[in-house]
């Protein structure tokens, strides 16, 4: 008989429970109050006494109300059909709720109990298998999904019996297992995980080292970021981290996006809600939202539900992993997880950390962070998680707790400055204050060494210097004024402007130049970087000035033209004569 | 509110403090409403038979042996036609004279909107001033503050806006405001003559601070009967929202809640999501948008309360007074619409955009230029000719007094693009200089 309880106390979405029975941290209840149930999570236990965050507004919950203890903890549930749905963050199907507003206590079944599948088996009777062997496959909007012995099944087991090719729903038995002392176990197409914990499943995690292009220039040419591989973007509002979001999940070589709008705007969401199922996938020929889920867990839903949306999306990233696919997860964004982590800290009455943030913020976000990656199956097949969260630091000051703990965790940094934003050179990503730890990467090196070119890491660097030579000499002219310097100070800056306007700056609205493939990433590098190298003879800065703008100007025509289109090649002809005129030996 | 002839009165209060009592009681559901020594308070925190009380109007006076009913529900408004063209203070009880309104009761601070009914908003709502209409376009269905000074002109400014926007319904929250400024926003919207279609629920500087915690979502409730039963646009002002998160500071601290930045209550965040995600276009036309104030202390905007704002609302508008023209406008650099993309280039001419960004950045070089000249080097012509575009733009367009069609804004833009540059310096799109630069 599972354990019952009675509240016992009422802090806005902290209650106090009295239980009659054996509790777990982390386990789940339900408190009846007016005939409805609200889900809650044990964040604490006490003598008789456990501490809940419930899930939903505790308006009316009052003394002595009954609580069921449901005996295990968060979990989701996976199998084929949660690509292209809208979850909230504990995997509620939001299609499926009634009505313009969510009722308090509806909660709905993230999959589709009817539906039939088209299943064909994969493993055959004898064949030894562990947790998270493939059993079978169903087509799920074009996806292989792989049929896999749940996670949670420990040791080994022999098939006995698969199901034939066929139409199945995810409730029926597609094969029988035998387990170690003989017994048999039914598998069904439909497994439960519980969220906070990692699904390891796999041979090994190797060191990432397989660029993950998308399309944004300043990423892939300047900081990569890899399949498998962590990145986070903080900046201050209105610097452009969800423009540049929304950018990566629309244009990555990735199989499945997971995007988790955790604590953020509702009309942002909305937004991947209309766009995503118009945008063609380039690569499938499909609609975006076919290999998308998105979890759904805006600033005004309840906080709680916030904190254990990442944890879902994870859960749902690492399901698909374990089928050998590249998974995309987009967190946006982390602090609103942490300001729900210190909302309850809060509640507890717990001593406070830096900014009152729990202590244990830097261990909770490294744990998280850890959950991504690129492995081995245990088949020889390859999966990944790449992982980018954003961070909006408080005053957009980075030396705040939850930016410090993600630095620690995360591989890749964009830091958007507030300095470009002002002046809207978008993406702001700094191009000085970022980094990419995957550069440094020999894994890494060989491998764009064979897609790219040998020597493009090289290239790369040479770019970063020049950005940050030229950021060096801006300074001196501001400081000694323009014809305090020489020409040749004012021709070093003015390289650096190219590049940070031609491969930097970006227009994330503009059909063309929004996304940009590898291959023309390498050529206008290339093109850039002939410039930099060049010399140029001038007897005024101002000539320098005018110049130079007028180079940017026909680059930027370049940019907005289809690559080795006509047009393109005009404007790259009228380049060529432009620097003829004052190109020098 | 009356006491109810069958409801157990108590009369044992166990403790005291400037925002709050407790005492002992049974059966009471959480967030309830009750009335203590004829004042209203809300159920903050129940430990056993322990409730502890929030008293909106203060705890000054009430005794120990106080009686103390509770109403069963939490906080409620009456909604129906009737609210138009009426004054309200922060429970709703009329303040204008007129007879109580009577319709359909419902619970304020409601549930949310579920996500995927949302609708993408996607209808302008133009103001005429082109600091905002060129450069931060209002969508219906927005939330956005203004971010000011508290000697600056906002509530001028926002009454200007109410008025221009075409919205079936204006909204005003007032919260802390003066008796002066809750007299210039009546007489504004009275001369207007658009009394009928404004309700106003407002807690005046000599209200107890505490009960500004009720206004914005009286405000918002009543939003959103006309936004979803009449699928009416509505338009909710919510001025100063600086001082509603003042007046949560207050309870919290009263609570003994650890705070976070700034001495503001670690569930600022949420607190305030909680508001401004009601705006919302829903699917059958209604729509609520929300135009706030957030006042600052000396322009700091990375204090709690502006912060969290930002990253709650879609942008933010910021006033500033020129002075190389003399006027205060709309900071191009500082202030965000974030939902512009949703409808420059698309409900406005397809140049908007493009427009939009070359004169911000123009206008980014003349700032470059006056440090150059403050710091006392010398100009470039390019330097002096930005800076006379900036002066004209300043002057022309982004000033507050400037009243003009959007078309009139672009054009006013070419104009000034024409009059101080050359195409190339400008870096538009060169399909648009083709058709737009000799006009």
């Amino acid at each position: 008989m599972s354990t019952k309880g009675k509240v016992k106390g009422i802090i806005a979405n902290l209650v106090i429970v009295e239980a009659d029975g054996p509790v777990s941290q982390n386990e789940i209840c339900y408190i009846t109050t007016d005939n409805t149930k609200l889900m809650a999570e044990v964040i604490k236990i006490n003598g008789k006494n456990a501490f809940v965050q419930v899930f939903e507004s505790t308006r009316g919950v009052k003394i002595n109300d009954e609580t069921e203890f449901a005996g295990h903890m968060l979990e989701v549930t996976l199998g084929p059909g949660i690509l292209s749905k809208n979850y909230d963050g504990l995997q509620n199907d939001l299609d499926k709720m009634k009505g313009v507003f969510l009722k308090r206590g509806e909660y709905t079944h993230p999959l589709d109990i009817d539906k039939k599948w088209e299943f064909k088996p994969l493993a055959k009777p004898g064949d030894k298998v562990e947790a998270a062997s493939w059993l079978g496959e169903v087509d799920e909007n074009g996806m292989p999904h792989k049929i896999m012995v749940p996670f949670v099944f420990k040791g080994a087991y022999t098939v006995k019996s698969i199901a034939e090719e066929g139409l199945y729903t995810i409730e029926e038995t597609i094969a029988v297992l035998i387990d170690n002392n003989g017994n048999d176990v039914a598998v069904k197409m439909s497994q439960k995980w519980p969220v906070k914990v990692a699904i390891t499943a796999y041979k090994e995690k190797p060191r990432p080292f397989k660029l993950l292009e998308t399309g944004v220039r300043t990423i892939d040419t300047l900081n990569p970021i890899v399949e498998g591989g962590t990145g986070f973007i903080p900046g201050p509002f209105g610097c452009g981290k969800t423009v540049l979001q929304h950018a990566i999940s629309k244009q990555a070589e990735a199989d499945i996006v997971i995007v988790a709008a955790c604590g953020e705007r509702a009309n942002e969401v909305v937004e991947i809600f209309t766009e995503f199922p118009e945008l063609e996938d380039v690569r499938t020929g499909k609609k975006l939202i076919e290999r998308t889920t998105i979890i759904a867990n805006t600033s005004n839903m309840p906080v709680a539900a916030r904190e254990a949306s990442v944890y879902t999306a994870m859960t749902l990233g690492e399901y698909y992993r374990s089928m050998g696919l590249r998974v995309l997860m987009l967190a946006d964004s982390t602090s609103r997880w942490a300001q729900a982590l210190r909302e309850m800290s809060n509640r507890l009455e717990e001593l406070p950390g830096p900014d009152a943030f729990p202590m244990d913020l830097p261990a909770i976000i490294s744990n998280f962070y850890a959950r991504a990656g690129y492995v081995y199956l245990t088949n020889g097949e390859t999966g990944s998680i790449t992982f980018i969260g954003t961070v909006s630091p408080a005053g957009g000051n980075l030396k705040e707790p939850v930016t410090e703990s993600t630095k620690k965790a995360a591989r890749c940094f964009y830091a958007l400055a507030q300095s470009r934003a002002d002046s809207k050179r978008y993406p702001a990503v700094d191009p000085i204050d970022s980094y990419s730890k995957y550069l440094e990467y020999p894994e890494f090196a060989e491998y764009v060494g064979k897609i790219i070119s040998e020597e493009w890491i090289d290239l790369v660097n040479e770019a970063k210097t020049i950005l940050l030579r030229g950021k060096e000499t801006y300074e001196q002219i501001n400081i000694l004024g323009d014809d305090g310097v020489p020409i040749d100070y004012h021709i070093t800056y003015w390289k650096s402007e190219i590049i940070d306007f031609i491969i930097l700056q970006q227009d994330a609205f503009d059909k063309i130049d929004q996304s940009t493939p590898i291959e023309r990433q390498q050529y206008m590098l290339q093109s850039v970087l002939d410039i930099a190298r060049s010399n140029f003879g001038f007897d005024s800065f101002n000539d320098v000035n005018s110049y130079f703008k007028k180079v940017i100007n026909l680059y930027k025509q370049m940019n907005y033209s289809e690559f080795r289109s006509e047009k393109f090649n005009k404007f790259e002809n009228e380049l060529t004569e432009l620097l003829a005129e004052r190109r020098v030996a | 509110m009356e006491n109810i002839a069958f409801q157990k009165i108590y009369t044992k209060i166990s403790q005291i403090t400037k925002a709050t009592c407790s005492l002992h009681a049974t059966d009471v559901g959480y967030d309830e409403l009750a009335i203590v020594n004829g004042k209203l308070a809300q159920v903050v925190k129940i430990i056993g038979d322990t409730v502890t009380l929030q008293v909106f109007g203060g705890t000054e006076g009430i005794p120990t042996n106080a009686e103390v009913t509770f109403l069963g529900k939490a906080p409620t408004i009456k909604v129906s036609n009737d609210l138009a063209g009426r004054f309200f203070n922060a429970y709703g009880n009329p303040i204008d004279g007129g007879p109580a309104v009577e319709g359909e009761e419902r619970p304020i601070g409601g549930p949310s909107v579920n996500p995927v009914r949302r609708k993408q908003p996607s209808e302008l709502i133009a103001t005429g001033i082109a600091g905002i209409d060129l450069n931060n376009t209002l969508v219906s269905g927005q939330k956005i503050p203004f971010f000011a000074d508290p000697d600056q002109p906002y509530n001028q400014v926002m009454a200007m806006v109410a008025l221009r926007a075409k919205t079936d319904k204006i909204i005003l929250g007032g919260m802390g405001l003066t008796n002066d400024d809750y007299l210039f926003y009546k007489n504004v919207f009275d001369n207007a003559g658009a009394l009928d279609r404004i309700i106003s629920f407002v807690n005046t500087t000599d209200n107890p601070p505490v009960e500004r915690l009720l206004v914005p979502d009286m405000a918002l409730t009543a939003a959103e009967y006309f936004a979803v039963e009449k699928n009416e646009t509505v338009l909710v002002l919510l001025t100063d929202m600086t001082l509603y998160a003042d007046a949560l500071s207050i309870v919290s601290n009263r609570m003994d809640q650890i705070p976070s930045k700034d001495s503001m209550p670690g569930s600022l965040y949420s607190d305030l999501a909680k508001i401004y995600e009601k705006a919302v276009q829903f699917p059958d036309g209604g729509s609520i948008t929300i135009i706030a104030v957030t006042t600052l202390s000396g322009g700091d905007i990375t204090h709690a309360i502006p912060d969290n704002t930002g990253y709650i609302t879609e942008g933010q508008l910021f006033l500033r007074r020129d002075s190389d023209v003399g006027k205060v406008i709309v900071d191009p650099f500082r202030s965000l619409s974030r939902l512009k993309q949703l409808v420059i280039g698309k409900k406005t001419r397809e140049d908007h955009p493009q427009v939009m960004n070359a004169a911000i950045r123009l206008f980014a070089d003349a700032a470059n230029a006056k440090t150059k000249m403050e710091n006392g080097f010398d100009l470039t012509d390019y330097d002096q000719r930005s800076l006379n575009f900036a002066k004209d733009y300043s002057e022309k367009l982004l000033a507050i007094d400037v009243n003009i069609e959007i078309n009139e804004m672009l054009d006013t833009g070419w104009n000034l693009f024409r009059k101080h540059f050359k195409p190339e310096e400008v870096g538009i799109k060169q399909e648009f200089v083709d058709k737009y630069w000799k006009k």
